[in-house]
């Protein structure tokens, strides 16, 4: 077994390592108290080619591997959640229906911006009465004068709302065959008519993340909006998603080392009863057990990611890494808050703002229960 | 327009450096990275240079070190020169200074040298005027704004008492201040590309130098001593019995600060 990056990856992750130290770190916070999406960063970001990390160079991106797209994650989200989120929603469901379904045609006109970090990409799946049931989903879309009408609603939609953002990309039901409900996913850029979207929500965590609702009332757009085959599988094309599921785990793992790192400083700082609180088992136990299950959770990542690269399949993988990955971040963080104290429990400490952030990731990219489902019928059952 | 832009390559200022004792210098054996104030000039040159023109790196390193040099072909310079050579271990700026110029000879065809104000970890600050006198160029030294007009460089030189506005004409060298401009980030595919950019290695034979002429043998000063510097004093405390702000004025005219 070799845990070793490649020369290539270990490159991306140093590149992000100090692009998060030098300008994310000082600069997101400022964004997360305004609950602004900090789209200068991102487009930084974009000119280092970080945005197009899972597509090919033929088509503007830097062609990473899902294991140095990890080891970017880890390094991105230990400075700053919300851009990590952005950037990973971006490179995953925001560019992979285009990359996996699109034509060439659609590539060149819609991947290439988002894959050169010139636009921000995003993704509407999930609906105000369909989250963990996609099949549910009531967005319609329907054919008529040469294209097709799309009518909805889209809930939590990140990415879709910011200066820097050229639209979505919606998966909606397109009628009804011998077996069930078929569905398309569709291109709608900003600024066609009858797309509009509500104001920016506001979340526990996640501040600096763009996220709407997004309403559809009679968009009419031409058949070339529609990414490949109408009568395709839900199943088929959600399967694409997948990488996901692994990127959500890889931000959970930048939480828990930032976390642990923020608590190890404090630790070895804060006196109490003369003598530093890294002095006492009961901190001791909690860094060593925080320290131990990051390496669990780091490895079960890696390994899907890896299984991903080589071809193989990784879907129990993605979501036991996704399950490990994010329980560990939500219980590290609130134990990284108990080992501040007071200091922990203001929302100026950096600790803090990681505890508000950490909820999300057992919710998002599939909720943690459904990560048990997909794991239990992997199993066989 | 081409341009040639000397950088250093120096111990990581976040590890913990340390003094060789034998040579009294600083240990520059591990791996060395682009003094980031001289990441300030090869950003000026790139913005000079625009598509028309290449930009050429020229610096001098133990062990053939080019982890510094990748930098900054990475931000986007076009090859790199680089001088390394053991009879080179101890040299003082004038030979450095020396090899320098003898290395832009081998840069090919350029119209600016650029260079930064000072390293961040020698500090000896004369360099680029002493590789102007080798080269028998002008030097302007202090600039805070660089823009080349035909065949003229105008600088701003940036002064105590705010700027003078200089005109030189080329070819010249020219030391930058850090924050001349905004250094860029190599992005990934230039960290890529960096990769097979070519870096032409010299030794001191290479440049007609003996080496008797260089290192510490050739050097025109001795280190006698290194010592640790004074640990700095604990301030003076000023008890606030009504009277301290007359106390605070006095210090501070003391100092003549006001």
């Amino acid at each position: 077994m070799d845990f070793s990056l490649t020369a290539e990856e270990a490159d991306l992750a140093e590149l992000c390592r100090n692009f998060a130290d030098r300008e994310i770190a000082p600069r997101a916070p400022a964004a997360w108290e305004r609950a602004e999406c900090p789209t200068d960063l991102l487009r930084e970001m974009g000119e280092l080619g970080l945005l197009g990390m899972l597509v090919p160079e033929g088509w503007g991106g830097i062609g990473m591997s899902t294991i140095g797209f990890v080891a970017a994650l880890e390094q991105i989200g230990r400075a700053d959640q919300s851009v990590a989120a952005a950037l990973q929603a971006h490179v995953t469901i925001g560019s992979m229906p285009l990359l996996l379904f699109g034509t060439d045609e659609q590539r060149e006109r819609w991947l290439r911006p988002l894959a050169e970090g010139r636009v921000l990409g995003a993704f509407g799946l999930t609906e105000p009465g369909a989250g963990s049931d996609t099949r549910g989903i009531a967005t319609r879309a329907e054919r008529r004068d040469g294209g097709w009408v799309v009518n909805g609603t889209k809930a939590f939609i990140s990415n879709a709302g910011t200066d820097m953002s050229f639209g979505v990309t919606v998966l909606a039901r397109t009628g009804t065959g011998d077996r069930g409900p078929r569905f398309g996913s569709f291109v709608i850029e900003k600024d066609t008519p009858g797309f509009t979207m509500g104001p920016k929500v506001r979340g526990i965590g996640w501040k600096g993340l763009d996220t709407r609702e997004l309403y559809f009332d009679d968009v009419w757009v031409p058949d070339d909006h529609l990414l490949g085959d109408p009568d395709l599988g839900l199943g088929q094309f959600l399967r694409t998603l997948e990488v996901g599921r692994i990127s959500i785990a890889a931000l959970s793992l930048s939480l828990t080392q930032a976390v642990l790192d923020l608590s190890l400083a404090y630790a070895a700082e804060r006196r109490q009863f003369g003598r530093p609180i890294s002095d006492f088992q009961a901190i001791q136990f909690k860094l060593a057990d925080m320290a131990t299950e990051l390496e669990a959770a780091r490895w079960l990542t890696y390994r899907a990611a890896w299984l991903r690269d080589t071809g193989q399949p990784f879907l129990k993988e993605a979501a036991m890494a996704k399950l490990k990955a994010s329980r560990l971040a939500a219980a590290a963080a609130s134990e990284a808050v108990q080992i501040h104290g007071g200091v922990g429990y203001m929302l100026d400490s950096p600790v803090a703002r990681f505890y508000c952030d950490s909820k999300v990731l057992e919710i998002g990219e599939g909720t943690n229960e459904i990560q048990h489902v997909v794991i239990a019928r992997a199993l066989g059952c | 327009m081409n341009i040639v832009v000397c950088v250093k390559q120096i111990p990581d200022p976040a590890d913990p450096g340390a003094l060789d004792p034998e040579s009294k210098t600083l240990k520059r054996d591990g791996k060395l990275i682009l003094d980031e104030s001289d990441s300030y000039g090869v950003e000026m040159a790139l913005q000079l240079v625009g598509d028309s023109g290449e930009v050429t790196l020229v610096s001098m390193a133990p062990n053939g070190e080019v982890s510094g040099l990748r930098t900054a072909l990475a931000m986007g310079a076009a090859k790199a020169v680089l001088v390394s050579d053991d009879a080179l271990k101890g040299s003082d700026a004038l030979t450095t200074a020396k090899v320098l110029a003898a290395a832009i000879g081998k840069a090919g065809e350029y119209d600016l040298v650029l260079a930064a104000t000072e390293s961040s970890d020698g500090y000896t600050g004369v360099v680029p005027e002493q590789i102007a006198a080798v080269l028998g160029l002008p030097s302007v030294t202090f600039a805070k704004a660089v823009s080349v007009d035909g065949g003229t460089v105008k600088v701003d030189r940036q002064t105590e008492a705010g700027y003078d506005e200089v005109t030189c004409p080329l070819p010249a060298v020219v030391s930058v201040t850090a924050g001349v401009v905004e250094p860029r980030y190599p992005s990934f595919k230039g960290i890529m590309a960096a990769k097979s950019k070519p870096v032409d290695q010299l030794a001191l034979a290479d440049l007609g130098i003996e080496a008797a002429n260089a290192g510490w043998a050739g050097a025109g000063q001795e280190i006698v001593e290194v010592a640790a510097a004074a640990q700095r004093e604990a301030g003076e405390i000023i008890e606030d019995d009504g009277e301290a702000h007359a106390k605070i004025v006095d210090f501070l005219s003391n100092l003549k600060v006001i």
